[in-house]
């Protein structure tokens, strides 16, 4: 590991913005498998790419762009009591077609696409640490409350119902909790590489873990171990950060596959 | 139901269903510390009935009167929708609100093993337990005894005689010989 290059200052905060997503996205990515809904994580991604690119085209912020189209999408989503990938598939095929058709009619936005989709982590500052540092924060708050009920409703289907405690509340919670974090890993590591962060880690989790809790740690140090490894490659090659990270967590899904194999004849 | 015992859940001429009416109307009454079975042949609603009580099922006339902050724990009759979920049975029982104290002994060692490395007895077992122990005023059971052998039904007869307590239970079985072991009353079902 080059540390001197990641202690650089002009590498440390990008670093370090990085690292917070890598613990966080991963933890989100187990409650969408959980819920059968993996697929949101790329919709949410998408929508936010496609509002931050219309927020550009208009010379609003782009940030606000983002949260606030994944955000009411969420909450649209809710609305409709709509449960499963194909409410998540509609939105990621609308965020996209909105996506392509600014590019393509606003020359203007170009950059900021390439950005969006391939990634900008190491043009990240303080204002993107705090933005993911507060909002693992409330992530990790929210999903204390929310954890038993999301297992609960998968596990015990009628409970909530039987006990008179709004399903619809939780629904919401853990919609408008996930596109936030989506909307704001999009702007920093692009709609790939946060879909990779929640997707890939959690399947392996899910395969090796004994128990929910083991999983949620097996989930976050696969993914801050290929995220490591990933951002000092990146650097070192002079490669873009988006596309190695997603190939680094695609080595480890192999060998934990072919561990799998060789452990479970 | 002994009239001094207070009702927790009262079905009044209830009739339910899901596009239609498939049960009632029917009436009784559970009490705080009665263990009551649902009997009938297959397809006479058992199971809708106790979906009833859960709120899983379209009440079509009559009514359902649960006392004020009743707490219920539910176990369905269909598996446990596990597949692929890294849950441990110590979890299992944590969701519920259980405690696994005191625990037949053939169950302790299950607590933390993976479920779905578990056979269908033992996840039934589990599952049963985790509703029993539930803090719970009311436990509804669907068909407890299925896939589990003739010794750990010994196990739930011995649980369910001494569930009572201030706890109500509403169970469903086609195994009259558990039925009459464990029941203070069975209520006959028939289609509407």
């Amino acid at each position: 590991m080059n540390w001197d290059a990641v202690l650089d200052p002009l590498f440390f905060t990008p670093f370090v913005t990085g690292l917070l997503f890598a613990a966080v996205l991963p933890v989100l990515g187990m409650y969408l498998r959980l819920r059968e809904e993996w697929l949101a994580a790329l919709s949410f991604a998408q929508l936010a790419a496609a509002g931050s690119l219309v927020f550009a085209v208009l010379d609003w912020p782009v940030l606000a762009g983002g949260l606030v189209t994944a955000g009411t999408a969420a909450a649209f989503k809710s609305w409709l009591a709509a449960s499963g990938n194909n409410g998540y598939a509609l939105l990621m095929v609308a965020g996209w077609a909105v996506a392509l058709l600014t590019l393509a009619n606003v020359p203007a936005a170009d950059h900021l696409g390439h950005a969006l989709f391939d990634g900008q982590l190491y043009f990240t500052g303080a204002g993107h640490l705090w933005s993911i540092g507060v909002y693992a924060i409330v992530a990790a708050v929210a999903l204390r409350v929310l954890s038993r009920s999301l297992l609960l409703e998968r596990v015990f289907p009628n409970t909530l119902r039987a006990n008179d405690r709004p399903a619809a509340r939780v629904h919401l919670a853990f919609d408008v909790l996930i596109a936030t974090g989506l909307a704001l890993a999009t702007a920093t590591i692009g709609v790939m590489a946060a879909f990779a962060l929640v997707f890939v880690p959690s399947m392996i989790a899910y395969r090796w873990g004994r128990s929910w809790k083991r999983a949620l740690v097996i989930a976050s140090v696969t993914s801050v171990a290929s995220y490591v490894a990933a951002f000092e490659v990146a650097l070192v090659n002079d490669q873009p950060f988006g596309p190695v990270l997603v190939l680094a967590l695609v080595a480890a899904a192999t060998v934990s596959w072919a561990g799998w194999r060789l452990t479970h004849r | 139901m002994n009239s001094a015992t207070p009702a927790c859940i009262t079905f009044d001429a209830l009739s339910a269903g899901y596009e239609r009416p498939v049960v009632g109307p029917v009436s009784f009454a559970v009490g705080a510390d009665e263990v009551v079975a649902l009997w009938g042949e297959n397809g006479s609603g058992k199971t809708t009935l106790l979906n009833t009580a859960a709120g899983a099922v379209r009440i079509f006339g009559g009514r359902l009167v649960k006392r004020p902050g009743l707490r219920v724990s539910h176990q369905q009759q269909q598996a446990l929708p596990i597949a692929g979920i890294p849950l441990s049975g110590r979890e299992l029982f944590g969701l519920t609100g259980a405690t696994p104290d005191h625990l037949p002994a053939p169950l302790v060692p299950l607590l933390d093993r993976r479920l779905s490395e578990l056979s269908g007895g033992q996840l039934q077992l589990l599952q049963v337990f985790a509703c029993l122990r539930a803090p719970a005023d009311l436990v509804l059971l669907d068909e407890p005894t299925n896939n589990v052998d003739p010794g750990s039904v010994t196990l739930l007869v011995d649980a369910l005689r001494n569930a009572r307590g201030g706890r109500a239970v509403l169970f469903v079985s086609h195994d009259r010989r558990f039925v009459d072991a464990v029941a203070d009353r069975v209520i006959e079902v028939g289609a509407p």
